[in-house]
C-alpha cells in the first residue's frame, strides 16, 4: 500500500514529519517498506537569477549566461531556447549531481567558453518529462534551496511517497483513511471529519439491477446509478499526480476516480459504459464454462459457483475481480453505470484463486471491506463524478441490503494488562478504542463496521497494545517452573539421537541435512515413490516425493562431490523417512555413507579402499551411542538396494532389526552416478530398546583373582559358514567357564580345496572359584571342538 | 700394591669393551686373579701386619669393583649412544592413521544450532517436543486460527500432499511451520506448559534467500498469568545467551493469526562494512515472529482460555546460524558440499553446554 504526505493529509490534521510517520506506523504495526522523498536528490540545487544572457562567440544555438548564484556571480553556459536575461533559475554548481541525465557537474569549456554549473530543465531533476527549456520559476531569491520552494510553492511535485506492508487482517489500512485514523489514534494528528455527499437523482435510472435467490449469500448488496452526459477526458493534474505517485497510471477521469477510490476510501468500485450494455444488470452464480475477455485484455473462464454480473446480452463483469472489455469506459463515453457493492470475501478470494486473476479489488474484497459504506461511497463517488466530468445523476438502483456485522465484546481492562504486561490505564484503554471508532456501552466495546478482523476480546487487547507501543513495552522476568537446578528435558530418544551424531562425527563422517523430497525415480529405487508420498505441487520433478530412505539423498551428494574432485566420502544424515502420506507415516533414521579410500595415501601405507568391515564397525559403534544392546544378532536378505551377497541385517531376532550395513548394490550406484564401491550403514533408532534400568547405579564388579587361560583352535569348514555360527557354538561349549571366544584368522581356498576355508578362534576361560588343571582344560577343549563339528560339519585342522 | 692399584685401573680405563672389561676383572679379582692371591698371602702375616695389610686389600677389591662397574656403564652408555647416533627418524612426516578419526568428521550447523537452542531453553525450563512432517489441514491450519479462505494460506506457499482419488479429505500439507507441534503438545500435556518445537518446515519458495525447505524453532509457554513482557524477556535472555553478548530487543506491533497481540522482534545490531554485527549499533533486524497465544489456539490444543494464557514465537534456526557464524548462503546448508561441511560444521566433541558456552 503507498500514499503519499499530502494525500495523508487530506485525512488526518498533522504537522508530523514524514519520517515521524513512518515510525509510528512501523510501531504501529503498519510496517514501513520505503519512504521516498523527491527532495532527496534535490538537495543541493540552489535558485539564481540570470542578469545578462549573450550569444556565443562560437555558437549560434548557445548563450554565455552571467547568473547570480548562492556563490556569486558566475559565467554559465546554456543551450535552452528560453534562456535569457531576467528570469529566475535553477543552478546545479559545480560537484552537483543531476539524477535526469546521470551526471555531477564540473567546471568545462564549451567552445572555449568556461561554464560552471548548468541551469536546470525539469527532467533533469526527474520532476517531470518537461525538457522544452530551463526552469523559470515566478519567485524565490538567489541562493535559496529549490527543494524548500517546491515545499513551499508546488508541494505535491515533493511529495513523500510511504509504502506500507498491510497484514491480512488490516483491510481497514488498505484505504489512506484507515491509515491516518491509526496516526490519529496515536496521538499524531486529528482525523478530519468524514466527506459526505447528498445526491438527489434527477430522473429514474434506466438499468435496473437484481440478484439471483442463490447468489445472494454470496452477494449481499448493490447499489448503482447513471449519469448521463459526462465528460471523459483526462483526469486533473492533482489526481494524476497522486496515482503517478503510488505506480498507477491514469487513464480517463472515471477510471482514475475508481482508482482514487480505491486507494484513499478502500472502496472499490466499477463503471460500466452505459451505451454498451443492454437491459438490466444480474448477479448471479455462474455454472461454469462462461467465458469473459476483462479490462486487462485477458480472457477468463469461469468455473462454476463464482460471482458474475450479465446484462441482457451476456457477462460483462468478473464480480468484485474485474470489469468486462466491452462495457468498458472510453473517451466516447457520455452515459456511465457507476457500482458499488458488497461481494462476500471468501467467495471473491475462492474465485480469485482459482481464476488466477489479482486485482486490487479483488486483493480488498477478499480482505474484508466496510460493509457499511456500500451507498455512501456510491454517492462520493457520483459526487466527484460530476465535479469533474459533469453530467446528471439519475437515483439510485439497489439490490439486498448491506449485512449486519453489528457486535460488541467485553473489554476487560485487567485481563489487558496481564496480557500484555504493561501497565495501561482503564480509561486510556477505552480512549484508544474510541479513537478508533469502537463505541463503548460499558465495558462492551461495539466494533466499527470497517474492522472486520476484530471477532473476539482478544482482538480488543491487541488494538489497546498496540496504540499503546509494544516498543516501549519493558521486559519482566520469568521464572523458572520450579526453583533451584533446572532439570533434565531431553527425552531418551532425543538423548540418544545427540550421542549418535557426535559418535557418527567422531568416526570422521561429515554430517548433511538434505531435502526430505527426492526424484521419483530415486525414490522408487528404494522402496517410495508411490502416489501416498507424491507431493501435489512440487518445486521440480527433483523434489517430487517423500524420502523412503535416506541413502538415495547420500549417494546424490556423494555424486556431486565426486564431481567436484572428492573422491574419498563419508557422509551421515540423521533425519525422518516417509513410508506414506499420512501424519505420523515417518520415522526417524540414521544413514551413514563411505566411498573412496579409507584416507589419502600416506607414507604409512595405511590408506586402502573402505570395505564393508569398516562400516560393519561403524554400526557396532553407533548401536553401543545408541544404547542397543551388546548380544545381536546378523541376518541377510536385507532390501534389495543391498550387495546380495554383503551385507548385514543387525537385529534382536528375525522381527527386530536394528540396522543393515553392507556394500551398495552395483546397479544402485549406476543409477545415481556414483562412482562405486560405496558402503552404508542405515540404523533405525526407534527400534533400540529403551533401557529398563533407569537407576544410574552399576552392577557390582565381579573380579576373579584366578588367572584366565587363553586356547587357540582353527577349524576347516564350508565356506559359508559364518563366523557368528561357529563362535556361537564354541561358547556353548561351557557358557560358565568360557568368558569370550574371538575369530582370529581367516584363510579362503589354498591346500584346502575350493570352497572350503579355515577360521581360527582364541577362546577365553576364565576360572571360578579355583584354578582349573590341565585335565579339565583339555576336556574343556574337546567339548568346544565336538560343539563347533557338531555344528558346523567342520574339522579340527591339522 | 700401588703397583697392582694402579695396573688395574689403567687396564680398565683402557679396556674397550665388555669383553676386555671381563678379561680385566678375572685377571684382578678372579679366584685366581691377584688381588685374590695376595689375599691368600694374608694367612702367612703375622697378625699385626694382617691389621694393615688387609684392610689395604679390601680397599684395593672394592676400588677396582667400582671402577669395573663405572667402566661397564659408560662402554654401555657409549654403545647406546652409538646405536641412537644412527637412529634418526623424519618427525616430520605424517603420523599414521587407523581410517576416520574425529578430525575429518563434522556436525552440521544446524545441528550445532539445535543443541544450543535446547541447551539455553532447557535452562528455562523448556522441552523439547517434535511432531509429524505431514500434517492434516486442520492442525497446520484450521487449529491455529487460518481458516480455509484465510489470505495467510495463499501467501505460506504451502506444499500439498496427493489425494487419492475418492478421498475427499481436504490434503495433508508439508507444514509450513512447527506451530502444529503447539496444538498437539497441548492436547497431549495441558496446560501449564513450556516447549519449544524445533524441525524441518516447508515452503514452495526457492530463491536466493529462500528453500523449500528450512529449520524454525517454536516456542511456547502457558500458565496462568504468562505475559508479553515475560516474552521480551524470555528472547532477550535467550539472544543474550546464544550470541554471547547482550542483545536488545524491539517489538513491533504485527498480525499472525494465531497470536493475539502479535508482535515482530528485531535484534539490535550494525551493518558496518556489509556484515551484520548483533549486539551492538543501533540498526534493528527482524529476527522472529511471536506473540501472545490466540484463544481459538489455545481451544484447539485443549486448553480454556478463560483459565490459561501464555506466549508463543517462532524463529529460522538456519537463520540464527547464519548470523552467529557468519555463513553467508542458506542454500548451502542442503548441497552437502565437503568443503561447506568441514568449513562450516563442528568437531564431534564440541559438545555446547551452559557453563562451557554454548
Amino acid at each position: 500500500m503507498k500514499f503519499t504526505l499530502s494525500w495523508l493529509r487530506d485525512h488526518l490534521d498533522t504537522e508530523a514529519s514524514a519520517e515521524e510517520i513512518a515510525e509510528a506506523l512501523t510501531d504501529l504495526g503498519l510496517e514501513v517498506e520505503e519512504v521516498t522523498d523527491p527532495t532527496a536528490t534535490l538537495r543541493d540545487f540552489r535558485l539564481g537569477y540570470v542578469e545578462a544572457a549573450e550569444k556565443h562567440p562560437d555558437a549560434d544555438r548557445l548563450r554565455v549566461c552571467r547568473v547570480a548564484t548562492a556563490d556569486g556571480v558566475k559565467q554559465i553556459i546554456c543551450g535552452a531556447p528560453n534562456a535569457r536575461a531576467g528570469i529566475t533559475v535553477v543552478v546545479a554548481s559545480p560537484g552537483t549531481y543531476v539524477p535526469g541525465i546521470d551526471t555531477t557537474i564540473q567546471v568545462g569549456r564549451i567552445r572555449g567558453v568556461e561554464s560552471h554549473g548548468m541551469m536546470a530543465s525539469e527532467r533533469e531533476m526527474e520532476l517531470s518529462d518537461e525538457h522544452d527549456g530551463i526552469i523559470e520559476l515566478p519567485s524565490g531569491e538567489v541562493g535559496e534551496s529549490f527543494a524548500d520552494w517546491l515545499s513551499r510553492n508546488a508541494p505535491e511535485k515533493v511529495d513523500p511517497v510511504i509504502e506500507i506492508a498491510i497484514t491480512p487482517n488490516r483491510p481497514d489500512a488498505l484505504g489512506v483513511r484507515g491509515i491516518a485514523r491509526d496516526l490519529a489514534a496515536r496521538g499524531l494528528g486529528t482525523l478530519k471529519p468524514a466527506k459526505t455527499a447528498e445526491i438527489a437523482g434527477a430522473f429514474p435510472c434506466p438499468i435496473g439491477v437484481s440478484i439471483d435467490a442463490d447468489a445472494r449469500e454470496h452477494a449481499p448488496h448493490f447499489t448503482g446509478r447513471l449519469i448521463r452526459g459526462v465528460t471523459n477526458g483526462p483526469s486533473p493534474a492533482w489526481l494524476q499526480a497522486r496515482l503517478k505517485a503510488i505506480g498507477l497510471r491514469p487513464i480517463s477521469a472515471l477510471v482514475d476516480i475508481t482508482n482514487f477510490f480505491t486507494f484513499d476510501l478502500n472502496r472499490p468500485l466499477h463503471v460500466f459504459d452505459a451505451g454498451k450494455v443492454t437491459g438490466d444488470l444480474r448477479v448471479h452464480m455462474t455454472k461454469g464454462g462462461e467465458t469473459i475477455e476483462a479490462l486487462d485484455e485477458r480472457t477468463y473462464t469461469f468455473g462454476p459457483g463464482m460471482l458474475a454480473i450479465s446484462d441482457d446480452h451476456a457477462i460483462e463483469s468478473l464480480a468484485g475481480l474485474m470489469g468486462g472489455a466491452p462495457t468498458g469506459v472510453s473517451e466516447e463515453t457520455t452515459d456511465v453505470f457507476l457500482e458499488s457493492a458488497y461481494w462476500n470475501h471468501v467467495t471473491i478470494a475462492r474465485s480469485g484463486r482459482a481464476l488466477k486473476l489479482n486485482s486490487d479489488a479483488r486483493y480488498r474484497f477478499e480482505r474484508g471491506i466496510d460493509p457499511a459504506f456500500t451507498r455512501p461511497g456510491l454517492d462520493l463517488a457520483t459526487q466527484m463524478i460530476l465535479d469533474l466530468c459533469g453530467g446528471e445523476a439519475s437515483e439510485v438502483v439497489e439490490a439486498g441490503a448491506a449485512p449486519d456485522t453489528a457486535r460488541a465484546y467485553r473489554l476487560d481492562t485487567m485481563r489487558v494488562v496481564s496480557l500484555v504486561g504493561m501497565e495501561i490505564a482503564a480509561d486510556i484503554q477505552r480512549e484508544t478504542l474510541e479513537a478508533l471508532g469502537f463505541t463503548l456501552d460499558g465495558d462492551m466495546a461495539r466494533v466499527p463496521s470497517w474492522r472486520p478482523d476484530v471477532q473476539g476480546e482478544a482482538d480488543l487487547v491487541e488494538e489497546v497494545a498496540r496504540m499503546a507501543s509494544l516498543t516501549k513495552l519493558a521486559t519482566r522476568p520469568m521464572p523458572r517452573p520450579q526453583p533451584g537446578v533446572p532439570a533434565p528435558i531431553l527425552t531418551e530418544g532425543q538423548r540418544r539421537e545427540q550421542a549418535a551424531r557426535r559418535m557418527a562425527a567422531a568416526l570422521g563422517y561429515n554430517e548433511v541435512v538434505s531435502y526430505s523430497f527426492i526424484d521419483a525415480a530415486a525414490a522408487t529405487l528404494f522402496g517410495g515413490g508411490g502416489e501416498a508420498t507424491r507431493l501435489e505441487n512440487p518445486i521440480s520433478s527433483e523434489m517430487s516425493h517423500l524420502r523412503p530412505d535416506l541413502l538415495p539423498g547420500l549417494l546424490r551428494a556423494a555424486a556431486r562431490n565426486q564431481k567436484r574432485g572428492q573422491t574419498d566420502i563419508a557422509l551421515f544424515e540423521i533425519g525422518a523417512v516417509f513410508s506414506g502420506g499420512e501424519p505420523g507415516e515417518q520415522r526417524p533414521a540414521l544413514t551413514a555413507l563411505l566411498t573412496g579410500r579409507s584416507g589419502p595415501k600416506d607414507v604409512h601405507g595405511s590408506s586402502r579402499p573402505v570395505d564393508v568391515y569398516d562400516v560393519r564397525a561403524d554400526v557396532d559403534s553407533l548401536l553401543g551411542a545408541l544404547g542397543a544392546p551388546a548380544k545381536t544378532q546378523i541376518l541377510r536378505d536385507g532390501d534389495p538396494w543391498w550387495h546380495p551377497g554383503r551385507h548385514g541385517r543387525i537385529g534382536l531376532g528375525p522381527k527386530k532389526i536394528l540396522a543393515t550395513f553392507g556394500e551398495v548394490h552395483p546397479r544402485i550406484l549406476d543409477a545415481m552416478e556414483v562412482k562405486g564401491p560405496a558402503m552404508a550403514l542405515t540404523i533405525w533408532p526407534e527400534e533400540i530398546p529403551m533401557p529398563r534400568n533407569r537407576s544410574a547405579a552399576r552392577p557390582p564388579l565381579e573380579l576373579s583373582d584366578l588367572q584366565a587361560v587363553e586356547r587357540d583352535f582353527a577349524f576347516v569348514v564350508d565356506e559359508k559358514v559364518e563366523a557368528q555360527s561357529l563362535v556361537a557354538a564354541a561358547q556353548g561349549a561351557d557358557k560358565a567357564l568360557i568368558e569370550d571366544v574371538r575369530v582370529f584368522d581367516e584363510f579362503i581356498g589354498g591346500s584346502l580345496g575350493e570352497g572350503r576355508k579355515s577360521l581360527a578362534i582364541t577362546v577365553r576361560i576364565q576360572p571360578r572359584g579355583e584354578t582349573l588343571k590341565e585335565a579339565e582344560i583339555e576336556a574343556l577343549s574337546k567339548a568346544v571342538i565336538a560343539k563347533v563339528t557338531q555344528a558346523t560339519g567342520g574339522t579340527l585342522r591339522g | 700394591m700401588e703397583d697392582l692399584r694402579s695396573k688395574y685401573l689403567t687396564r680398565i680405563g683402557e679396556a674397550a669393551d665388555e669383553a676386555a672389561l671381563e678379561e680385566v676383572r678375572l685377571s684382578a679379582i678372579g679366584k685366581k686373579g691377584e688381588v685374590a692371591l695376595a689375599m691368600r698371602e694374608l694367612g702367612r702375616m703375622s697378625p699385626e701386619e694382617r691389621q694393615v695389610e688387609g684392610p689395604r686389600l679390601n680397599e684395593l677389591k672394592s676400588e677396582i669393583t667400582s671402577a669395573l662397574a663405572a667402566r661397564k656403564a659408560a662402554l654401555h652408555d657409549a654403545a647406546l649412544d652409538a646405536r641412537l647416533a644412527g637412529e634418526w627418524l623424519d618427525v616430520t612426516l605424517p603420523g599414521r592413521r587407523s581410517g576416520r578419526g574425529p578430525a575429518d568428521g563434522s556436525v552440521h550447523p544446524v545441528s550445532q544450532v539445535w543443541e544450543e537452542v535446547t541447551a539455553i531453553f532447557a535452562d528455562m525450563g523448556f522441552a523439547v517436543a517434535e511432531g509429524p512432517q505431514v500434517e492434516s489441514d486442520w492442525y497446520n491450519f484450521d487449529a491455529l486460527n487460518i481458516p480455509d479462505h484465510h489470505p495467510a494460506r495463499g501467501e505460506m506457499d504451502t506444499f500439498y500432499m496427493a489425494r487419492a482419488e475418492g478421498d475427499d479429505r481436504p490434503p495433508h500439507v508439508l507444514r509450513t511451520h512447527t506451530s502444529p507441534v503447539q496444538i498437539r503438545s497441548m492436547q497431549e500435556m495441558g496446560a501449564p506448559l513450556r516447549i519449544i518445537c524445533p524441525g524441518r518446515v516447508y515452503r514452495a519458495d526457492y530463491d536466493q534467500t529462500h528453500t523449500p525447505m528450512f529449520h524454525q524453532v517454536e516456542g511456547l509457554a502457558i500458565d496462568r498469568d504468562i505475559s508479553m513482557a515475560n516474552l521480551k524477556w524470555v528472547l532477550e535472555e535467550f539472544f543474550t545467551a546464544y550470541f554471547g553478548r547482550s542483545v536488545k530487543t524491539r517489538f513491533r506491533a504485527s498480525h499472525f493469526p494465531f497470536t493475539e497481540p502479535s508482535a515482530e522482534v528485531d535484534i539490535q545490531c550494525s551493518f558496518e562494512g556489509g556484515t551484520v554485527k548483533v549486539g551492538e549499533g543501533d540498526g534493528w533486524l527482524e529476527v522472529l515472529g511471536s506473540g501472545m497465544v490466540h484463544p481459538h489456539v489455545l481451544r484447539s490444543g485443549g486448553v480454556d482460555p478463560d483459565e490459561w494464557q501464555g506466549f508463543a514465537f517462532g524463529m529460522g534456526i538456519d537463520r540464527i546460524a547464519m548470523l552467529k557464524y557468519g555463513i553467508p548462503d542458506l542454500r548451502a546448508f542442503f548441497d552437502s558440499d565437503l568443503r561447506w561441511l568441514r568449513h562450516y560444521g563442528f568437531g564431534g566433541l564440541q559438545v555446547p553446554t551452559l557453563r562451557g558456552g554454548v
